[in-house]
């Protein structure tokens, strides 16, 4: 048993144009210790798919079908308080925009210190002691200090930094980051990555690291998920994705990465992503695919295996087996 | 407090008091151009009484030197004159009298608008398109910007004269009530929905799903995190609050009948007393623009983002 296993997830937002189904149909295992990339242009899903399983979607957001069980316990349909207990306890969260994403009109220490209270039987001067604690933990120094300064007084590497010491309060499983070093320099982006790796040694918790940042992910990452359209396109282990891509998303994703060797031949994928509105039948990526057959419009292909842990949905990969692509 | 914040307050302070001293010097000169004396109403009364009136009043002087008298006697001893209408009594005396009762009803309409419009505002945020909401939002609308008189007037009729629920006379016993009402009504419902649309705002802001994520409890991340966030806006409305209630109750003192400063200065007014008029908008505007400095430095303590400049 996983710790963390997701199972044919459909969350959809319930707006006035009509349901927006951003998640369609998402499964994946997280193992202890283990780090997850999931990969994937802006509006992919990702996001969506994390909010989903910390149970934190807009209030139009709702998980339609599918599963989550965390350390083999369902979360769909657990409740409220079930799930307060979860959240930033065992399954943490940090985001893009940390300066948005801490209260303004409150200090860092105060926020930090919540957590801990929330989490721990820790009252007084213990929850203090160990706020100077995780600070210490994500290398802040001055720790005294920096307890009563308020977000805008800080760097946006050293906010992020007060985040994650916020998410690791009570030693989570899982540590979700959704683009975590999206907004932050070039730099400040690999300290952070390194200090999560880093932390992830220290206490061992999984991480799921969402990015449409494939440096990201190769950087950091033992499994890759990539997403188009809320559906998982292609699944498989770091080098399965890097050196065996299947998918054509996946190969369109790594041209138009930037590298040291191939800045001349970048190749962004043309087209844009569908709408969400009103969905294809058949593959989600057929119209800006170069290498569409007939039964990609028709019928969406399911995840093929073909490999220990590599798994893609594209009806190429099937032929390519020698299978029968008219369905 | 750092030294930044005081520097800041410092010169606000300094900043209030030339304010006061241009309403002074505007308030003299205006009131000493307008033609008609204080004693014009008053039957047989002889050159020579009339004479005396002045100089003992200090009328027959230069202009001049009477505005520099009577700025000097305000600063040294703040004493704004005796009124001319009611002998033997000095202004200070009957504006403070008055405001026993002003100071009271203002008070208590202030806090009602503020404790009444946070709770509503707040309600109809997070019941956002309820029935709630949009009865709210249609009431606030009704009273936001109907004038304080006609909202007075129509309680007037209805609930003392047709249904004589309360006295006619806002000396007698619950008579305070219905003024402190009309007055609260319309800063209640500009409160309502200045809140309405922070509180709004504030719980769609991203630092709200942060919270959640921790595993914050509902409530605590509407009190903790929402309201104190989204009380901002509301205190810059502090200060003209204040001003719209004092110039409120003036008209709404005389509609109810309550022995206020607003009756008087309406008296004053009438009767040409001159050192009551000056006095009376004197002490009022001070009372604004304290409550101005003061809820402008409320919102810096609150709002750590605001650097004092
Ligand atoms: N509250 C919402 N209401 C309507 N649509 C939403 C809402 N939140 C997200 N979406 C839509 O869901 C899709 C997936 O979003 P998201 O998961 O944030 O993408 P990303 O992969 O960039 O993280 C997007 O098309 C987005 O517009
Ligand atoms: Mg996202």
């Amino acid at each position: 048993m996983s710790l963390l296993e997701v199972r044919d997830l459909h969350t959809s937002f319930f707006t006035d144009a009509g349901e927006v189904m951003a998640v369609n149909g998402v499964s994946f295992d997280l193992d202890r210790g283990q780090t997850l990339g999931i990969v994937g242009e802006s509006g992919s899903g990702k996001s969506v798919t994390a909010y989903s399983i910390m149970g934190i979607l807009a209030a139009n957001g709702k998980v339609v079908s599918g599963s989550v069980k965390f350390d083999g316990k369902e979360l769909i349909g657990c409740g409220e308080a079930a799930m307060r207990k979860l959240r930033g306890n065992r399954i943490s969260i940090i985001f893009q925009e940390a300066m948005t994403s801490l209260n303004p009109t409150m200090t860092v220490g105060a926020q930090i210190m919540e957590s801990i209270g929330l989490h721990t039987d820790a009252t007084g001067d213990d929850i203090r002691k160990r706020a100077l604690e995780l600070l210490g933990q994500v290398r802040i120094n001055e720790a005294e200090k920096r307890l009563k300064q308020y977000p805008h007084e800080l760097s946006g590497g050293m906010r992020q930094r007060i985040m994650i010491a916020m998410a690791l309060a009570s030693d989570p499983d899982i540590l979700i980051a959704d683009e975590p070093t999206t907004a932050l320099d070039v730099t400040i982006q690999a300290q952070i990555l390194e200090l999560m790796k880093t932390l992830q040694k220290e206490l061992g918790m999984a991480i799921i690291m969402i990015t449409h940042d494939l440096g990201v992910i190769a950087e950091m990452c033992d499994e890759v998920m990539v997403m188009y359209a809320g559906s998982v396109c292609e699944k498989g282990s770091l080098r399965d994705i890097f050196k065996r891509p299947a998918h054509e998303y996946t190969k369109g994703l790594l041209n138009s990465m930037p590298s040291l060797e191939k800045v001349t031949s970048l190749k962004p994928i043309r087209g844009t992503v569908p709408d969400l509105l009103a969905l294809p039948k058949g593959c989600a990526f057929a119209e800006r695919c170069d290498e569409t057959m007939k039964i990609c419009l028709r019928k969406k292909c399911p995840l093929i295996q073909l490999g220990d842990d590599h798994f893609s949905a594209c009806w190429l990969n099937v032929k390519d087996r020698g299978g029968e692509v008219n369905g | 407090m750092d030294h930044k914040t005081l520097t800041y307050i410092i010169r606000r302070i300094i900043l209030a008091i030339v304010t006061v001293w241009v309403v002074i010097t505007v308030t003299f000169f205006v009131m000493h151009a307008v033609p008609g004396g204080p004693f014009l109403g008053e039957k047989a009364i002889s050159p020579a009484a009339m004479k005396a009136l002045e100089a003992k009043y200090g009328l027959d002087k230069p202009l001049l030197q009477q505005y520099f008298t009577y700025l000097t006697d305000i600063v040294t001893k703040f004493d704004f004159g005796p009124s001319l209408k009611q002998r033997g009594r000095s202004v200070v005396e009957i504006v403070f009298d008055g405001m026993k009762t002003s100071a009271y009803i203002g008070i208590i309409a202030a806090l009602i608008a503020l404790v009444s419009g946070i709770f509503l505002g707040t309600l109809a945020a997070l019941w956002r398109n309820s029935f709630w909401d949009r009865l709210v939002m249609v009431i606030t609308t009704a009273f936001v910007s109907m004038p304080s008189f006609i909202i007075g007037s129509i309680f007037l009729i209805v609930f003392v004269i047709k249904l004589k629920m309360f006295p006619a006379n806002g000396a007698s016993e619950g008579g305070l009530i219905l003024p402190i009402i009309t007055l609260s009504l319309s800063p209640m419902s500009y409160i309502t929905r200045l809140m309405r649309s922070s509180m709004l705002d504030v719980m769609g802001q991203d630092f709200i799903r942060t919270a959640k994520a921790k595993g914050v409890p509902r409530l605590r991340i509407i009190f903790v995190h929402g309201i104190k966030n989204a009380l901002l806006p509301v205190i810059t409305y502090f200060g003209p609050m204040l001003a719209y209630i004092v110039t409120g109750s003036l008209v709404i003192e005389q509609v109810f009948a309550v022995p206020g400063i607003g009756r008087s200065f309406i008296t004053s007014i009438t009767g040409r007393d001159y050192p009551m008029i000056m006095g009376t908008t004197i002490i009022l505007a001070v009372l604004i623009v304290i409550m101005n400095l003061v809820s402008d430095i409320l919102y810096k303590v609150v709002d750590p983002r605001i650097t004092l400049e």
